[in-house]
């Protein structure tokens, strides 16, 4: 199975397929260090000659704003997601009441539904509440739809913990919520850093709930400002691919260092119990 | 486990707010939308007169909704087939135990962690018809002419320029199923693959005839979170192309989301909202029933 010949032609296809991989974030680079007058039509391919920051100072400019809104965003869904998505979990996966297994897999439904069923009662509700067109009507809004992801990755990590483990607790005399303080909360790390990182990348790049919500461009997320910024008619691509590096960056930091509960989120996002 | 019942109390005085709150701003809201979709209601005018299944009617017989149903379908055919093929074949590459594996699977995936609104603005830079790819051929000498997402031609009910869409979303998620197949493989013991060895089986024998079969609960995992995907595609077509030249790259998602927000006619985007629902229920509910028919007590 590992004889010479194929594991030089696996090398050579992995290296081959992790050009191509590679290859649009080349030309994301390469066009957004290019001075302006070098971006023409028919050189896209070339290296940069002239190395510029013109597009990142000016797509910085236009989305610094933007990017505040990003993390304004993220920060308290991120936060409220772990703290709901904790105790649901935790509800759910070791103390068994009636209907249970009915309410999760219906709480399990809501995070596969195309969120384009529930916009227009949405924004009528938010509307009424006076958070439309709000951040706050957004941080609401992710809150609630990341509430089933995330008692979904506390659920299955809870679920293998040993039951002995809660019982021992009860047995002290601590009671249901005693028992998630002392005992559930200070070994929930794991999953904690999952929901973080599967809130924080979802909402950053979420742009459906935000283009509806969020109208005025002050308060517009980075991804619907970048879509604005690249929407224009004006073709500066130099600025257009700096702004999607700029919006692509955090996101693209939390995967490089934070790699294996990304992918852990990732497959627990497939729903496997 | 132990668990006396007034304590089971407390822990339903969390469940069950969160899960209201949910079941309002999922099923209700889903409720309200199906009430819209029959209703004549152009989000203004306070006017709700049923009108019975009119909108969907409508819907079925106007140009761009059958277009988008079929966009939808071809999307989601070929985007699954490209990401199981090759996540599958990426994950192989990998199981070998490449030296440099980390390096390998972490380019393979960091699209995954993009907003599909940044994969859009850049393929919509690479693939444009003068500048992209078109032009990198034309610097090879070659004559390249294709049209990408700005063409036209079809192939039977296939739009061409769906092509565009369908090489940028996969690129997006190849590494999902890539990572997926390869938690897969990891967790096949070493023994069943060292005994078919010893036995004589060649590799193309032991993929045919062990790791493929071993990996079909996690292929259908992930055709479900495919389809699931490709079926609601909203962002990346909005970022990348629009609806096209004769809605060639439209999709309900977008249809929705024009003729909602920006053309004002709510009852018929409530109509089209509650199809891509029924749609994907239509993947989603018995996925669901079987996995966690398996855990009822």
């Amino acid at each position: 199975m590992r004889s010479r010949t194929s594991v030089v032609v696996k090398y050579f296809l992995a290296i081959l397929c992790a050009l191509l991989f590679l290859f649009p974030l080349y030309v994301l680079l390469n066009t957004s260090l290019k001075p302006f007058s070098e971006v023409r039509i028919s050189e896209m391919w070339i290296p940069a000659q002239h190395i510029s920051s013109e597009g990142f100072v000016e797509s910085f400019s236009k989305l610094r704003g933007n990017l505040l809104n990003s993390f304004l965003l993220v920060i308290p869904v991120s936060f409220f997601s772990i703290l709901f998505g904790s105790l649901n979990g935790y509800v759910f996966s070791k103390w068994k009441f009636r209907f249970s297994n009915l309410i999760f897999a219906l709480i399990i439904f809501g995070m596969f539904i195309p969120y384009q069923s529930i916009l227009i009662p949405l924004v009528q509700s938010l509307n009424k509440m006076g958070l439309y067109g709000h951040l706050k009507g957004l941080i609401i809004t992710h809150i609630i739809y990341g509430l089933p992801i995330s008692t979904l990755m506390f659920r299955n990590y809870y679920a293998k913990l040993p039951d002995e483990l809660l019982e021992a607790g009860m047995l002290d005399g601590l009671g249901i919520w005693g028992v998630f303080r002392r005992i559930i909360g200070p070994i929930s790390a794991p999953a904690t850093v999952v929901v973080l990182i599967w809130q924080f990348t979802s909402v950053w790049n979420d742009f459906l709930f935000a283009v509806v919500i969020t109208q005025k461009p002050s308060i517009q997320p980075i991804t619907v400002a970048l879509q604005n910024l690249a929407g224009s008619q004006v073709i500066e691509w130099n600025v257009q691919m700096a702004g999607a590096l700029i919006a692509a960056i955090p996101t693209l930091l939390v995967y490089i260092f934070l790699g294996k509960y990304f992918i852990r989120g990732l497959l627990a996002g497939s729903v496997k119990g | 486990m132990y668990c006396p019942k007034q304590e089971t109390r407390k822990g339903l005085l969390v469940v069950l707010p969160l899960s209201a709150v949910l079941f309002v701003f999922v099923y209700g809201f889903i409720l309200w939308s199906l009430k819209v979709s029959f209703s004549a209601w152009d989000g203004i005018l306070p006017n709700m007169n049923f009108i019975g299944l009119e909108n969907y009617r409508r819907l079925f017989s106007s140009q761009r909704f059958v277009t988008d149903l079929f966009n939808t379908l071809y999307f989601t055919l070929f985007f699954m087939v490209v990401c199981i093929v090759g996540g599958f074949f990426l994950s192989y590459l990998l199981y070998s135990r490449l030296r440099a594996e980390a390096l390998f699977r972490t380019i393979y995936l960091f699209p995954l962690s993009l907003s599909f609104v940044v994969t859009g603005v850049l393929w919509r830079w690479v693939l444009s018809p003068e500048v992209g790819v078109n032009a990198l051929f034309h610097m090879l000498g070659f004559k390249a002419s294709f049209g990408w997402f700005t063409s036209t031609q079809s192939f039977g009910k296939f739009n061409y320029a769906l092509i565009s869409l369908i090489i940028a979303a996969s690129w997006q998620y190849l590494g999902y199923t890539m990572a997926m197949f390869l938690a897969g493989l990891r967790g096949i013991p070493d023994q069943i693959i060292e005994s078919a060895e010893l036995d004589g089986a060649g590799e193309f024998r032991i993929i045919r005839s062990i790791l493929l079969p071993m990996l079909k609960p996690i292929t259908f995992s992930a055709m479900i979170v495919l389809g699931h995907i490709s079926l609601k595609i909203f962002d990346l077509a909005y970022a990348m192309t629009g609806k096209g030249p004769a809605f060639v790259t439209d999709f309900p998602g977008l249809f929705m989301f024009e003729t909602t927000f920006r053309g004002n006619h709510y009852a018929e985007g409530a109509a089209i909202s509650i199809i891509m629902l029924l749609l994907i229920a239509l993947v989603i509910i018995p996925y669901l029933y079987s996995t966690f028919r398996g855990e009822e007590t």
